[in-house]
């Protein structure tokens, strides 16, 4: 569905993707792995066109975005989510009027409606008793969980997750990727996760990719992940499970 | 790193700044010919820079016009040309002071907030929230605060020129006891439609240039709350002393 080749960024002289070649498959979840500060949000924020690549391209619905203007990304954006590591929800709009916010802007439909699906949405990720509240009243997980049914709202074909589960409690991540699952389910989403926890892998991934030193150096279903020969998949697999 | 790198990195930075702030307004003006028009979007804009403003707006003039009348009136006295107080005191109202303080008003009360909260979108991924979700940041951000500003300087503008003349009129005729007939005669005589135009012409550039730069400054945000602190300070800095310059360079043009 999604098609990496040879993606190389550099900040500063500093390389951060050194090459990245990766397919995603449609419908399925991928987690990307790696340690922290490996350039994982890196490359997703490249899927999306926020950042712009120094080579290399990125297959989707055989256009390569690398080379798409802004105009034609936005085309692009309406078929790929992002659900943003703090939720970025707009700090003046109650959870409710975020979620109606993409509605407005894309779809010609009465209020009324707008606020029917809204109201899904909030219902689908557990939301909805929290509709009239402003995001800084929100808990963590709560605002992560808000983002999603915005980002849902563009009925996205794909969704990308940067770090949902960082900074939650074990039953909270567990409970947010359940979620994951679910809505990945009801809407036939294809997901692709940023995360640096192994064993949430293992739980809900189809697939596994490991980014190391700006290369994926292991892609595989967590099966096959578990009995990698890669030095570092091994290590990474040793102290996680540890 | 020797002076000479200092200097010649200082410049690059002007100049860099010079045409990103102009860049950024041409795409901020081009893209609100480009639907959706956002017209709830420019009202609000307009209330908050404008209707938000005017008490500021007013109390400014007013004891600008009113310390205007008495100081020119000590220079006047020195050559025996009182009467004239009226005319010079409009003149100078409607010609600098009225456009110039109106637009340094509107730059610490709206532009200073406009900076700040395209920052703390900027720093909070809002901004990349937007364009996720297929949404031009510019156009939604900037294209309506831009007209809005467009819009409501020159009507600040004309409210100041009214209320410091007014400021100005009541020193002249009460505190200074000049007759209140010579002062609105000279008013009259002085006084052209050129000179009220030229004021609200400044006026519709700086409403322009003041929220481009703040604009810009707020959404190229980076750092942290520091660096908002940061960019707004920058913001106020450099469209109050941008007002200044660039009205000097008007007022050549214009007389």
């Amino acid at each position: 569905m999604i098609t990496i080749k040879e993606l190389k960024k550099s900040f500063n002289g500093l390389e951060v993707l050194r090459g990245v070649n990766l397919s995603i498959p449609e419908g399925k979840v991928t987690f990307i792995m790696g340690q922290s500060g490996t350039g994982k949000s890196v490359l997703l924020k490249h899927i999306v066109g926020l950042l712009k690549p120094d080579s290399g391209e990125i297959w989707f619905e055989n256009k390569d975005i690398t080379k798409l203007s802004e105009k034609e990304l936005q085309k692009i954006r309406r078929k790929i989510g992002f659900l943003f590591q703090e939720g970025a929800l707009f700090d003046s709009m109650t959870v409710k009027e975020n979620v109606m916010f993409p509605l407005k802007e894309h779809f010609k439909m009465p209020k009324s409606e707008m606020e029917k699906t809204a109201e899904e949405l909030l219902s689908a990720v557990d939301l909805l008793s929290a509709k009239d509240k402003y995001p800084s009243e929100l808990s963590g997980g709560m605002k992560k969980r808000a983002a999603l049914a915005r980002t849902l709202a563009l009925r996205p074909q794909v969704v990308l997750f940067d770090e949902p589960t960082t900074g939650l409690d074990p039953i909270l991540q567990v409970s947010i990727l359940e979620l994951i699952k679910n809505l990945k389910e009801k809407y036939n989403l294809t997901c692709v996760i940023v995360s640096h926890d192994l064993n949430l892998a293992f739980k809900f991934a189809d697939y596994i990719a490991f980014l190391h030193q700006g290369v994926i150096i292991e892609v595989g279903t967590p099966g096959e992940v578990k009995t990698s020969t890669n030095e570092f998949v091994k290590k990474f697999i040793e102290s996680a499970l540890v | 790193m020797n002076l000479f790198s200092l200097l010649g990195r200082a410049f690059l930075k002007i100049l860099s700044d010079c045409g990103g702030i102009f860049l950024f307004f041409l795409k901020s003006f081009i893209y609100s010919f480009s639907p959706p028009y956002r017209i709830k979007l420019l009202i609000k804009h307009m209330e908050f820079i404008g209707v938000k403003s005017w008490l500021v707006v007013i109390l400014t003039s007013l004891f600008s016009g009113m310390v205007t009348a008495y100081q020119v009136n000590i220079a006047l006295a020195k050559v025996g040309s009182q009467s004239i107080l009226g005319g010079v005191v409009a003149l100078t109202l409607t010609r600098e002071l009225g456009p110039v303080l109106t637009a340094v008003v509107v730059i610490a009360r709206a532009g200073s907030a406009i900076s700040a909260e395209l920052g703390s979108m900027r720093i909070t991924e809002q901004i990349d929230a937007l364009k996720i979700m297929a949404i031009n940041p510019i156009q939604y951000l900037m294209s309506p605060r831009l007209w809005a500003a467009i819009i409501v300087l020159p009507l600040l503008t004309a409210i100041s020129d009214f209320v410091g003349i007014a400021g100005g009129y009541v020193v002249g005729t009460f505190l200074l006891h000049i007759d209140p007939g010579l002062l609105t005669a000279r008013m009259v005589d002085m006084v052209e439609l050129k000179d009220i135009m030229s004021g609200i012409v400044k006026s519709i550039f700086f409403g322009a240039f003041l929220v481009t730069v703040c604009g810009y400054k707020g959404y190229y945000a980076s750092g942290g709350a520091e660096g908002v602190g940061r960019a707004t300070t920058e913001a106020v800095v450099i469209s109050t002393v941008g007002i200044l310059v660039s009205d000097y360079i008007l007022t050549t043009l214009f007389f």
